[in-house]
């Protein structure tokens, strides 16, 4: 038994233009109602004495399958031979922007109606922005109410040739332009137009052109982890990386790399539940994958295929976005940030230019993004990201942006910019490119040792008794049994960084904090307890060492007085006057991150 | 890839997300086809494993073959199975069948109140002990902030303005006029304190697309949707007071897809077998703003 095709439409343009009036009229002229509906409408009217009309028809479906909510995008079941098609209406008001949004980022195609008599408007524009921003990219334009203009041609085609200028100007090609009539039935179904001039397509004709969206198999293999699983309290020993396919595809014994973290391995088995294990899998499948080697990845990273092109790493990115909030989204405000499965801490950091809903001009002077705004910005995350751009990859390209637990905006990714750090990330995702990997797990050195690895900065003012803390500490774990290791910065200094002559210089201090991280990078995968001091280490430096070891791992204590720099620390030791308590301290956060166990 | 896989990523996707962003997850299994279905793909989500408690309101009118049916899967399927029941209305008596009260009001007592107080933690809540095989007081008083619920947008019409992430205020109420947007694949985990968020993977689903895929990966079902012999079957399941079966020969899920197909079901909707509806204006709006599922 064949399944029926079925495509999303959604029908999009300023209020009054008659949207709903082409709906209905398309449903009415191809016996699209249910039995007596077009009768009892047109009685009705003829009851309360107004004219009738078609857009009546899709309130009177609308009141009946939705209790006469009528604000949000409703959705009219509608089919011709070839398919199914599930029409979205979209509300045209502005302030019904968001259920817009959230109607036609589920369209695989779009109608959008402008009225010959008005002209192109605010929400024409807008939302016409907003389908190119949300993946639609085919798009029809209707230019409805040509008995209006006395069908007049010229009309008609300066509607095309400016609306179609705007569309290109946003790199969508517009598929048709119609002239039509909805409340007379011009080209709405064949055989029905009453202008001589225009021998193209009716809408039922343009409908069944349109492809069903595919999912881009044949692109870079695209995969956001959502998850790592090990059920191994139900006895599975499987360690399961599970994700949707976002694009291209993947086979066992396949290179898959995840990123920003760069680490690599390789594919050992798709897994499902209750079909065979399959040798290959595609978009836009779920799936979940196991690997050769034991790598440490979490949800948020994202997995490419190695000998493909590669996704973007940066913290720094320039996007288009629209702005839903009911606050505006404002410069150094912090808001969340969500691509993929990956969620980060952002901020505004400039906006390139607004656009103006009346053009794609510039529209300077603003220096926030207000609710229904679309813009070009530079964003700033706190943590750097994988992505694509949108040109290469839209899936893998969009974000949305959580304001107060809300989702306050969307967009896509235009273009990656080099933030402060991309030098170090570039060494690091090199690095682990190519590390070789001990046969012996990370988790077994944890188990052999009772601990995790970590690395702890001390770091604070000068004289304020640092090295101190840092052996006593050394000393009550080694006497606890634990591998834990003191490393001198002067140990560093006059070994490995004997080739950097002038050292204070600026970029030079941010060489030696690059190799000092790496040297901890190391000694963590021997599964040490490290212990580091620094003079007034800052959050740029602590940026620097983050990128370079692995965050979860980082256990940074500021000592005696604060405000000396901008770092942000884990644990606070306003004074050492007390070491054993200094030490518990360390000890005790240690604890509560699981790192090292109180022995009961 | 047909549509019944699509609407299968989908789900799984869903599942998968509120698994990753809600500590205190749990899933509503009213034993329905519906909720079962969510069941299996929540087991094809995670390789076999159900890693999420399921919460089944109770309400001591449901008909037995029911709870048998529950605790049968419950054992086979190792499911961290726990129930919630209004007892303070039952024994006051404050039930429809006890004729005290009309069905809305019977409805709300038994399952929106017991709904609630068991998300909430403030009604007792009981587990399935699989050592000693039997229901024991849950010592966990949590509330859930994450409800997996397997509402389809065609039931009904408030259901069909649903998100897929749905959130609810401090008094579970459902604010219908003025939702989060939600598009891609991105959704409401985020949320404030004593708030919870409805998680509903099954929203695009239609009746048929559910009986098509219970065919298809044959799942088990309650053997009440099946005509016996009496030409008579279940097509909604509920409680005995309130639910009838509909007059049907359909014996198998074939016969069931046949039916809603091209049979005489074609245009009749499904929820037509349940009397509180209709007492409800034809819909389940007022209900559901409170908290109903």
């Amino acid at each position: 038994m064949g399944l029926r095709e079925k495509l999303n439409l959604v029908f999009v343009g300023h209020v009054d233009h008659g949207k709903s009036t082409i709906v209905g009229r398309l449903l009415a002229d191809t016996d699209s109602l249910p039995e007596g509906k077009l009768e009892q409408v047109k009685n009705n009217c003829e009851i309360n004495s107004k004219p009738f009309e078609y857009a009546f028809l899709i309130d009177a479906l609308k009141d009946e399958q939705s209790q006469g909510i009528t604000i949000d995008a409703a959705r009219v079941f509608f089919k011709t031979v070839k398919r199914d098609f599930i029409i979205i209406d979209a509300p045209g008001h502005i302030e019904f922007l968001k259920n817009m949004i959230t109607g036609a980022s589920r369209a695989e195609a779009a109608l959008l109606v402008i009225d010959a008599e008005e002209g192109i408007r605010e929400n024409s524009r807008r939302h016409g922005f907003l389908l190119s921003m949300l993946g639609v990219r085919q798009i029809a334009v209707l230019v409805n109410k040509m008995d209006l203009v006395g069908y007049e041609k010229s009309v008609y085609d300066g509607i095309v040739s400016e609306y179609g200028n705007f569309l290109r100007g946003l790199k969508v090609e517009p598929k048709l332009f119609i002239p039509v009539s909805g409340r007379n039935g011009d080209n709405i179904t064949p055989g029905n137009n009453s202008m001589g001039w225009y021998s193209g397509k009716s809408v039922l004709e343009l409908l069944d052109d349109f492809i069903p969206y595919e999912s881009p198999v044949l692109k870079p293999f695209r995969m956001p982890v959502q998850d790592v699983y090990k059920f191994t309290k139900f006895g599975d020993g499987r360690r399961i990386v599970a994700g949707t396919i976002d694009a291209g595809s993947i086979n066992i014994g396949d290179g898959i790399v995840f990123y920003p973290s760069g680490k690599k391995s390789r594919v050992k088995s798709i897994e499902s539940f209750n079909s065979a294990p399959g040798e290959m899998m595609a978009a836009p499948s779920t799936t979940g994958l196991t690997l050769d080697e034991q790598i440490f990845i979490k949800r948020g990273e994202l997995a490419a295929k190695a000998g493909e092109k590669q996704p973007t790493v940066s913290s720094m990115m320039r996007v288009s976005l629209f702005w839903l909030g009911k606050m505006p989204l404002m410069k150094k405000k912090e808001y969340i940030l969500k691509t993929g499965t990956f969620k980060v801490p952002m901020k505004l950091d400039s906006i390139l230019r607004m656009i103006d809903a009346e053009s794609l001009d510039d529209c300077t002077g603003k220096d926030q993004v207000d609710r229904h705004d679309v813009a070009e910005c530079i964003l700033n995350l706190s943590k750097a990201a994988a992505f694509d751009l949108a040109e290469d990859n839209p899936l893998t390209s969009r974000f949305v942006i959580v304001d107060d637990f809300e989702i306050a905006g969307g967009g896509i990714i235009i273009e990656s910019l080099d933030d402060r750090q991309s030098w170090v990330r570039d060494m690091v995702l090199l690095r682990n490119y190519k590390w070789e990997r001990s046969a012996i797990p990370l988790d077994k050195r944890y188990e052999r040792y009772n601990q995790k690895s970590m690395l702890i900065l001390i770091t604070g003012g000068k004289d304020v008794g640092k090295k101190t803390l840092a052996r006593a500490l050394e000393k009550s774990l080694f006497d606890e049994g634990k591998f834990v290791y003191f490393l001198g910065i002067g140990n560093v200094l006059y070994g490995v960084d004997a080739d950097i002559k002038v050292r204070d210089r600026k970029e030079n201090a941010e060489e030696h904090i690059r190799r000092l991280s790496e040297v901890s990078n190391i000694l963590l995968d021997a599964g040490i307890i490290l212990i580091v001091t620094a003079i007034d280490l800052t959050q740029y430096d602590l940026e620097i060492i983050k990128t370079t070891v692995n965050p979860e791992s980082i256990e940074a204590v500021w000592v005696g007085d604060e405000g000396s720099t901008d770092m942000k620390y884990d644990l606070y030791i306003p004074t050492i006057e007390n070491l054993d308590e200094a030490v518990g301290m360390i000890k005790e956060d240690l604890q509560n991150k699981g790192v090292i166990f109180r022995i009961w | 890839m047909d549509h019944l896989d699509r609407l299968e990523n989908i789900g799984v996707h869903i599942i998968r997300e509120a698994y990753a962003n809600f500590k205190n997850l749990c899933m509503l299994w009213s034993i329905g086809k519906d909720s079962t279905v969510l069941l299996w793909l929540t087991r094809k989500a995670f390789f076999g494993h159900v890693p999420i408690p399921l919460v089944h309101i109770d309400t001591l009118y449901k008909i037995p073959e029911m709870i048998e049916y529950r605790d049968r899967l419950t054992r086979e399927w190792n499911l961290t199975m726990i129930y919630g029941v209004n007892d303070e209305a039952i024994a006051a008596k404050k039930t429809y069948p006890d004729g005290t009260v009309d069905r809305i009001t019977c409805c709300r007592n038994l399952k929106t109140t017991a709904l609630v107080n068991t998300l909430n933690g403030k009604g007792r809540r009981f587990k399935f002990d699989h050592r000693a095989g039997e229901y024991a007081v849950d010592t966990n008083k949590e509330p859930f902030t994450g409800v997996i619920v397997g509402v389809r947008a065609d039931e009904e019409g408030s259901r069909s303005k649903e998100r897929y992430f749905s959130p609810r205020d401090r008094q579970s109420e459902w604010n219908i006029g003025d939702q989060p947007p939600e598009f891609w694949n991105q959704y409401k985990t985020d949320f404030a304190p004593g708030t919870h968020v409805r998680i509903h993977p099954l929203l695009d689903w239609t009746e048929l697309n559910i009986w098509e895929y219970i065919r298809r990966e044959g799942i088990p079902t309650v053997s009440l949707y099946y005509n016996k012999g009496d030409k008579k079957r279940y097509r909604s399941l509920g409680c005995w007071p309130c639910t009838m079966p509909i007059e049907s020969e359909s014996a198998s899920v074939d016969e069931v897809i046949e039916e809603l197909k091209s049979g005489k079901l074609k245009n009749i909707a499904e929820r037509s077998g349940r009397a509180q509806d209709k007492d409800d204006g034809g819909g389940l709006e007022t209900l559901r703003r409170d908290g109903y599922m």
